[in-house]
């Protein structure tokens, strides 16, 4: 279990059991009737500077799952366990808001869509100051200053600090945002699809800038994507998530060539390769859809869809163990299945 | 007339699109050729902007106010006529006249983006695609309820009767996008636009839309023309594929060549940004650099110019390159780097 694992020096988050229960209300007293789980025990930790991506299909958990982290919205249950920059260990989970505001400094966000995420009635000064104002630094010129220097860092000019939103392109709106998100020195930042908005190109350019600012200062990422070719370009492990649970977790080359979960299996298989002579015309197919969170099946979530569901998986509630050092997964027949990752073809790839 | 254009379903020449506005002139499509043959799909590639959806658009002449076509011809030739017929030019009809609404829906079909949108939330899904087969099929309405249901078994949607009486809002995502597909084939078109037709869903459900997608068209012998940005898709579905850049085709060829012998600096660095499942892990994305210019400020010359790599002083920002064949061969080009400023093909020192 991953509960088990010392909290090892260089560890900046520790996330143990998390849940978040979303209640479903009806009727005219409001009652409550059930609960869409969205996180149901989730738990993983993250070093300094490494990637975690999170990937799985919409309605997995993810977005709760990181924002839960920031506490955005607030878990049912479980810890989350940071550790600040002077070194003292807090749970997010629990603190009260008072508390949680200079913690915010350190953990911030990257968001999906680069046009809803920036007001279009703030210049860039103010869209990208605006934290700095909040914590304290006061003295306008200082403020310019440090927006300038951010604007550079990402690759804007600094001239355009008095221009607003709609000026700009969806790529250059997002280094904004990314710009905002580094104003205050963070050390955990999370990214919730960050270029699924862009074209590929933007998209490029927009990886290749979060991979040297986190070179640069160091940065920890929780990575959310639903898009496998861009989680494996950035990812040190990557996270596969299931309706509301991790089904499995490893380093990214590992999990990519030799997943141990179908799901993860049938995840990979189903993207497309940009490579017309790679046909692969005999790759398993995922039926059906997501299940619902608010009544999930029986036993393992995934058995539904699973081709290689037994009596068991329709029963019995699969845990997440070790497979392997560093590798996670949750699946009954994890020893006796032989599951395909992706086969690098020699010379074939681009 | 060539010997591709005789065999195409439809084949657009030199097609232009502008958008006057107060500021000034959008020029959406300023000079597009493609072709399209009958049972084939033609991919149609390129970044947000470049034009890609708006020649969906002006062929089944939908074009949002204030675009108009102001040149080029889209020509309609219908397979089902026979090789001796004429081909019909799409440009010259009335927008909403009888013949361009014969063929809007019946014999070319759009299927678009945002399966969320393009329902109408007030109608049943039954009713809406009961209304498209009654508009263009002699049918009653309760033949058109039955050849929705066997519509809906034949796109995968479970449990037809029920899903009859339902609003989009009761549908995922995928299911939704089916939907949109059993409408958009109900009156069996020969021509199917797909205009993005799985950026808005899941991987695995891509997978069973794009699995779906081929499998209609090896039945129906319907060509399709999809659009997309991702090449991922556009590799495992295409036969030929056209690449765009600011209005224009830069480049076009089987989809072979496209992917492993892209000629043009734009289809190269495109092919180059793309991250891929096969790489190696965490390493530097090679990327274009700039982003598309301002559609008021297009570059004189090649529009590709301030971004490319290969950019040659004096010719480029000079003279606009012809899109051309290459050799002979079915990949054609607009670069210098393959052809002189003349039009004449160079003997290519270049890959």
């Amino acid at each position: 279990m991953i509960d088990s694992i010392p909290a090892m020096d260089g560890t900046i988050l520790e996330v143990r059991n998390l849940t978040k229960h979303f209640p479903i209300k009806r009727g005219l007293l409001k009652r409550t009737v059930g609960a869409v789980k969205a996180v149901d025990d989730v738990s993983f930790n993250l070093k300094q500077g490494e990637t975690l991506g999170l990937v799985g299909e919409s309605g997995c958990g993810k977005t709760t799952t990181s924002r839960c982290i920031l506490r955005a919205v607030d878990p049912t249950s479980g810890e989350i366990m940071f550790r600040t920059a002077d070194g003292h260990e807090v749970n997010v989970a629990t603190l009260p808001n008072r508390e949680m505001r200079p913690l915010r400094r350190e953990m911030q966000m990257i968001f999906q869509d680069p046009f809803s995420s920036l007001n279009s009635r703030m210049s860039l000064l103010d869209i990208v100051g605006e934290p700095l104002l909040v914590h304290g630094m006061t003295n306008r010129d200082e403020r310019q200053e440090r927006v300038a220097e951010l604007l550079r860092l990402v690759g804007l000019r600094p001239e355009y600090m008095q221009r607003y939103p709609h000026a700009f392109s969806g790529g250059e709106r997002q280094r904004i945002g990314i710009a905002r998100a580094l104003a205050l020195h963070p050390r955990l930042v999370v990214a919730d699809e960050p270029v699924s908005a862009l074209d590929v190109s933007v998209q490029a350019q927009v990886i290749n800038l979060l991979m040297d600012l986190q070179e640069e200062f160091e940065l920890t990422y929780l990575f959310v994507a639903h898009d496998l070719s861009v989680v494996k370009q950035i990812s040190d492990r990557v996270a596969v998530m299931y309706v509301g649970k991790i089904v499995e977790l490893a380093d990214t080359a590992e999990l990519f060539t030799k997943p141990r979960h179908p799901y993860s299996e049938a995840l990979l298989a189903a993207v497309p390769v940009a490579d017309p002579r790679l046909h692969r015309k005999d790759r398993k197919l995922l039926e059906g859809e997501v299940a619902n969170p608010a009544n999930p099946p029986s036993g393992c979530y995934f058995h539904p869809r699973c081709p290689y569901a037994q009596d068991v998986c329709r029963t019995e509630t699969p845990v997440l163990s070790e497979v392997s050092p560093g590798h996670f997964a949750s699946c009954h027949r994890v020893q006796d299945l032989e599951l395909t990752g992706i086969v690098q073809v020699d010379g074939e790839s681009t | 007339m060539t010997e591709t254009e005789s065999s195409s379903v439809l084949s657009v020449r030199d097609l232009m699109v502008h958008y006057p506005t107060d500021e000034g002139v959008v020029k959406a499509l300023d000079g597009v050729s493609l072709d399209i043959q009958p049972g084939q799909t033609l991919g149609v590639v390129g970044e947000s902007g470049c034009g890609k959806s708006t020649i969906g658009r002006a062929i089944l002449r939908i074009l949002d106010k204030p675009g108009q076509i102001v040149g080029g011809e889209i020509l309609w030739n219908d397979p089902e006529k026979g090789s001796g017929s004429r081909p019909v030019d799409l440009t010259a009809q009335e927008p909403n006249g009888p013949e361009m609404r014969a063929i809007r829906g019946g014999d070319i079909a759009l299927v678009f983006q945002e399966p969320m949108t393009s329902f109408s939330p007030i109608h049943t899904i039954g009713n809406q695609m009961s209304e498209a087969i009654t508009l263009h099929q002699d049918k009653t309405a309760a033949e058109a309820k039955e050849w929705s249901m066997e519509l809906m078994n034949m796109v995968g949607i479970p449990n037809p009767p029920q899903r009859f009486d339902e609003y989009s809002y009761q549908l995922s995502g995928g299911l939704r996008q089916r939907a949109m597909i059993a409408m958009a084939i109900s009156c069996g078109p020969k021509l199917l636009i797909a205009d993005e037709p799985t950026t808005a869903l899941d991987v695995t459900t891509q997978a069973q839309i794009l699995d779906l997608l081929r499998g209609l068209q090896e039945k129906n012998n319907m060509a399709i023309m999809l659009i997309t940005h991702n090449l991922g898709v556009i590799a495992e579905m295409a036969d030929e594929v056209v690449v765009m850049y600011l209005g224009r085709a830069v480049e076009s060829g089987p989809v072979d060549d496209i992917f492993h012998q892209a000629k043009h600096p734009y289809s190269r660095g495109l092919l180059e940004s793309i991250p891929s499942v096969l790489a190696s892990g965490r390493e530097r994305l090679p990327s274009i650099a700039g982003s598309i210019p301002h559609p008021f400020n297009r570059p004189s010359g090649c529009t590709f110019r301030p971004r490319c790599p290969s950019f040659i002083p004096g010719t480029c920002d000079v003279n606009v390159p012809q899109y051309l064949a290459l050799g002979g061969g079915q990949q054609k080009v607009s670069c210098f780097l393959h052809h002189s400023p003349s039009g004449v093909e160079e003997v290519s020192s270049h890959d």
